[in-house]
């Protein structure tokens, strides 16, 4: 028993690299078979020979493809400036709140935010700001003067905007909690202290000694930011333009067209994605060496920036500006979930019809039965494995993070998603017909792990072994010492690990989409297909499901600890 | 809600017994009974059908039909044991690409779609490779209320038909309008463009190549060509930049004078609609005689909303049902088609309180009682009365789609 279950943690981190590697390998190979290698290769000849076309001719027809440029521009931009955007907004709302109250406060505000899928955030923020939207509803006609909404290209605009704030808003809950997760280790405080102490203003304190500290920290963060964004399908049916749409959305078109050929074109989009994520990626870092060039200079020339008041209202008032935005956009789901007719300009519907989730139930079972299914399951694979890693790592005495397994972690976040499911996705149809579900397990552990892994590493590291020795002085074996003492007082952090894990799994598109061949339908992928309709009951109806998901998951991990485990104290890390 | 637990039980049950019989399936080298299928022999279709999961690939983009699959799916179910699936798509042309890649990649007999709800390109392109199984529809116990030899359901967009798919509803171009606002409305393309002078930013259509995209360009192409014979012909026996070029020139001048210049479009025709109802555009497009019916049935679009049609008349076409030859489930598919034809669902289908979708069933067939239903839906609210439309026009030959599709994207989505 405690031989087996020794080699079971040991081929923990091996069962785990395989899970995330492998998919990922298969995938990127993937991506080039539809250049004329299908038929021969997995087909064996039988197929019709219309699988693709040489990379050559694919080549061509993606170049000369209408608005090819403008789909490449828009992702290109939208992509980079949302990073950039929510990057600064993060770091100046830490570097102007550290330490105070406010900074507390809006801690609070932004973390049920990053529970909130993208597509529900999309749909909640395209409810808002549209021209017909609920900001015009509120100010019209009392003070815009209008009784008609105002033809204004505010949504699907083809700069890209709209994508841009998007995605701002829902990056801004993520690169802050990473910051926060991260601070701890720079040992900000007492920096800040000091830099005040030779005559720093606030901010400055804190970009001249924590900055430096930090910023390694956010490297992986910020990349998998950049990659969603140039990869992102779900938020760009949304709010992102469509004449023509970025390049992601595109991919996706030629992937599904009926004309297969036209997947040799997806291939060359889906290899373009992947080099454009490369390229952002170091155009970021050749801006991160400018940024620190003129942290020197600013350094040798001391200056001190003691009067920061202004910048530090914007700092704080940005982030909280884009939180804000995005509750509303919740509250705006809520309210057209259960709107009855509600014309414009209406502050607030005429009536109320809550009885719409009773009577869209029989349809929405099989979507939510399909992500609790997917969410539960993925998650409990993905704490199994990432327990025995982490307990392999205790055991072996191996560091806390090793930096080469977390890049490994990383692969699935920083490479476009896009562009490695979509090679999953070629093998997988020419394998025929699998057991979706599965298909979709798979896809999702790929992000889900990832995310668990880095939630508990640090409890789990913190947890302190003397407990464990003091179970081992009293006669337990290893796995006694696992599953009574030290799991009972994790179980708060395993919770977390665990929610995270259901919100990640019920936010994911296009693995779902991509390799459940349409068969697996699950909140999102029903709240995304509805997106073209703008039936905007029945989507805020999904997406207000959607959102109470891993909202649920987060509040049963917050509420079961106490109720499991009556009268035990707090002893375990938080 | 009696059976909200089983359905719910059964949204998590279900995909683990789909896997496992795929898995089945896979492990024994592949069942093809269904060969031995005869289409004529109903009873043992029947037979065969019973405990089939029948995966129905249909649009998924507006809630009312979406309702109303689900409630023909437990009405099979109940009756005939047949489990209905409804994959919403967003464009059948996924699915055909599905069904496509799985004949390409040698998966003649477990494919992943049963039935599927199509017509023009899309039947043209799978009935093209003999990629469909049939022909299956005449034997269907409930054809006897249809009329096959009408033009509308003896050929789709000019391709006979030839009993490989079943009808189930037909369709016309309308334009929906409130009669409060805009009493007179515009009755032709060229009335549409000056009142757009007069009324900027106020029209919009779906983007193609969406459903109703298309079927707007196919409108104007109808409308505005010189010649319409050349669009009874294939578009490469014609010279298709002679012909479409009045439809080119006249969105050029139409697309600035429209809703957000012509330079973001509705997704889909019930994005139109919301635009529509949310006062945004002043006139929209559909294809569902019933669309305004529907929408003051359900409290979604003013009691003053009407549809009309241009008044030369406008296109309509019949959608069908076919059945892939991969499907492993062709029974239950053809049972599930036998219950969508029957009186019943056609006239809770034509229904505009539910759907408004026009029937292919042929009165004179019906029986007495049968034929009340029907009558009494065209007294409604919205409903246009009979001859109140004009004359619905034949649409071009399929590969007319694609082509107008194709000129549009480089014309109009390429971010100039």
């Amino acid at each position: 028993m405690s031989r087996s279950q020794g080699v079971a943690v040991r081929a923990a981190p091996f069962a785990t690299a395989a899970v995330l590697t492998l998919p990922v390998a298969v995938g990127t190979i993937g991506i080039v078979l539809p250049f004329g290698w299908l038929d021969g290769l997995i087909a064996g000849g039988r197929g019709g020979g219309d699988w693709g076309m040489p990379a050559g001719a694919a080549w061509a027809a993606f170049r000369d493809a209408p608005g090819i440029g403008a789909s490449l521009q828009v992702s290109l931009t939208s992509a980079l400036a949302s990073t950039l955007i929510a990057l600064l907004l993060v770091l100046g709302l830490t570097a102007a709140g550290q330490g105070t109250r406010l900074f507390g406060l809006l801690a609070q505000a932004i973390s049920p935010l990053l529970a909130v899928p993208h597509a529900a955030m999309a749909a909640g923020l395209a409810f808002l700001l549209a021209p017909s939207g609920w900001l015009f509803r509120l100010f019209s006609p009392w003070a815009t003067g209008l009784t008609r909404p105002p033809d204004l290209l505010i949504l699907h605009d083809p700069g890209g905007l709209a994508l841009t704030a998007g995605l701002v808003v829902k990056e801004v809950p993520f690169l802050f909690l990473m910051t926060l997760a991260a601070l701890p280790q720079t040992d900000a405080a007492r920096r800040c202290l000091l830099g005040r102490s030779l005559g720093y203003g606030r901010m400055a304190a804190w970009c001249a000694g924590v900055a430096p500290a930090l910023l390694p920290q956010l490297r992986l963060p910020v990349l998998a930011v950049l990659a969603y964004g140039l990869s992102t399908v779900d938020m760009a049916v949304f709010l992102g333009p469509t004449t023509p749409p970025p390049l992601a959305v595109r991919c996706l078109h030629w992937l599904t067209d009926p004309d297969l050929s036209q997947r040799a074109i997806a291939a060359i989009a889906a290899l373009v994605l992947l080099a454009a994520t490369a390229a952002c990626a170091a155009l970021l870092w050749l801006l991160a060496r400018l940024a620190q060039l003129g942290w020197r200079w600013w350094i040798w020339r001391g200056l001190r920036l003691q009067a920061d008041a202004a910048p530090r209202a914007v700092a704080l008032g940005l982030p909280a500006l884009f939180t804000a935005l995005g509750m509303s956009a919740i509250l705006a789901l809520l309210v057209w979930s259960v709107a009855g007719p509600w014309r414009f300009p209406d502050a607030l519907p005429q009536a109320w019809q809550a009885s719409r989730f009773a009577s869209h139930l029989p349809q929405l079972a099989g979507p939510l039965g399909n992500t609790l299914l997917l969410a539960l399951g993925t998650s409990a694979i993905a704490l199994l494995l990432t327990v025995g890693c982490l307990e392999n790592e205790v055991r072996r005495g191996l560091g806390h993070r090793p930096g080469r397994a977390l890049w490994l972690l990383y692969l699935p976040l920083i490479l476009p998603q896009m562009s490695f499911l979509f090679g999953l996705q070629v093998v997988a149809a020419a394998l025929g017909p699998g057991p979706g579900l599965f298909a979709v397990g798979w896809a999702q552990l790929l992000f889900v792990l990832p995310y668990i892994y880095l939630s508990l590493a640090d409890p789990w590291h913190a947890w302190d072994r003397r407990y464990g020795l003091v179970a081992v002085g009293l006669g337990a074996g290893r796995l006694r010492v696992l599953l009574r003492v030290k799991l009972p007082m994790l179980l708060a952090p395993l919770l977390t690990a665990a929610a995270i894990g259901v919100a990640v799994s019920t936010a994911l598109y296009l693995p779902t989409a991509l390799l459940g061949a349409g068969r697996v339908a699950t909140l999102t992928t029903e709240a995304v297909t509805l997106a073209a309709s703008q039936d905007r009951r029945l989507l805020a109806v999904y997406a207000v499901l959607q959102t109470v998901v891993p909202f649920l998951a987060f509040l049963l991990a917050r509420l079961l600890p106490a109720a499991l485990q009556p009268g035990r104290r707090a002893a375990a890390p938080a | 809600m009696p059976d909200t637990t089983s359905s719910f039980d059964r949204g998590i049950r279900r995909p683990f017994q789909a896997m496992l019989a795929i898995l089945l399936l896979t492990w024994c080298g592949q069942a093809a009974a269904d060969d031995a299928l005869d289409p004529a022999d109903w009873a043992k279709i029947a037979q065969e059908g019973r405990g089939q999961v029948v995966y129905f690939n249909a649009w998924g983009g507006e809630a009312r039909i979406n309702a109303y699959i689900d409630w023909a799916g437990r009405q099979v179910a109940e009756t005939d044991d047949v489990t209905v699936k409804h994959v919403k798509i967003g464009n059948t042309a996924e699915a055909v690409s599905r069904i496509l890649s799985e004949y390409a990649g040698g998966n003649t007999t477990s494919g992943s779609v049963d039935l599927i709800w199509i017509n023009g390109e899309n039947f043209a392109a799978l009935q093209r490779r003999d990629y469909l199984y049939g022909p299956w529809t005449a034997a269907l116990p409930n054809m006897q209320f249809v009329n096959p030899t009408q033009p509308a359901l003896e050929n789709d967009f000019g391709i006979a038909v030839s009993n490989m798919e079943a009808p189930w509803g037909l369709a016309q171009l309308v334009f929906l309008h409130d009669t409060a606002i805009l009493p007179a409305p515009p009755r032709s393309a060229y009335e549409l463009l000056n009142w757009s002078v007069a009324n900027p930013g106020r029209f919009t259509y779906p983007q193609p190549p969406s459903f109703m995209g298309s079927a707007f360009l196919r409108q104007l192409l109808v409308d505005l060509t010189a010649d319409r014979s050349a669009l009874r012909k294939p578009v490469s026996e014609v010279d298709a930049a002679a012909v479409t070029v009045t439809v080119w020139n006249y969105l050029d001048r139409l697309h600035p004078l429209m809703w957000r210049s012509g330079v973001a479009f509705p997704q889909s025709t019930s994005a139109a609609r919301g635009l529509f109802a949310d006062g945004e555009i002043d006139i929209t497009v559909s294809f569902d005689p019933g669309e305004a019916a529907n929408g003051i049935a359900n409290g979604t679009l003013p009691k003053t909303t009407a549809v009309y049609t241009f008044s030369e008349g406008t296109i309509g076409n019949a959608s069908f049902l076919a059945i892939p030859g991969n499907s492993p489930n062709k029974a239950g598919a053809m049972i599930l088609a036998n219950f969508l034809l029957s009186p019943a669902a056609q006239a809770r289908k034509a229904d505009p309180a539910i759907w408004g979708n026009h029937t292919v069933l042929s009165m004179p067939l019906l029986s007495a009682d049968q034929r009340k239903h029907f009558k009494a839906l065209e007294s409604m609210k919205g409903m246009p009365g009979p001859g109140q439309l004009g004359p619905s026009l034949l649409e071009p030959h399929p590969t007319w789609t694609a082509y107008m599709d194709e000129q549009w994207e480089a014309r109009y989505a390429n971010g100039d």
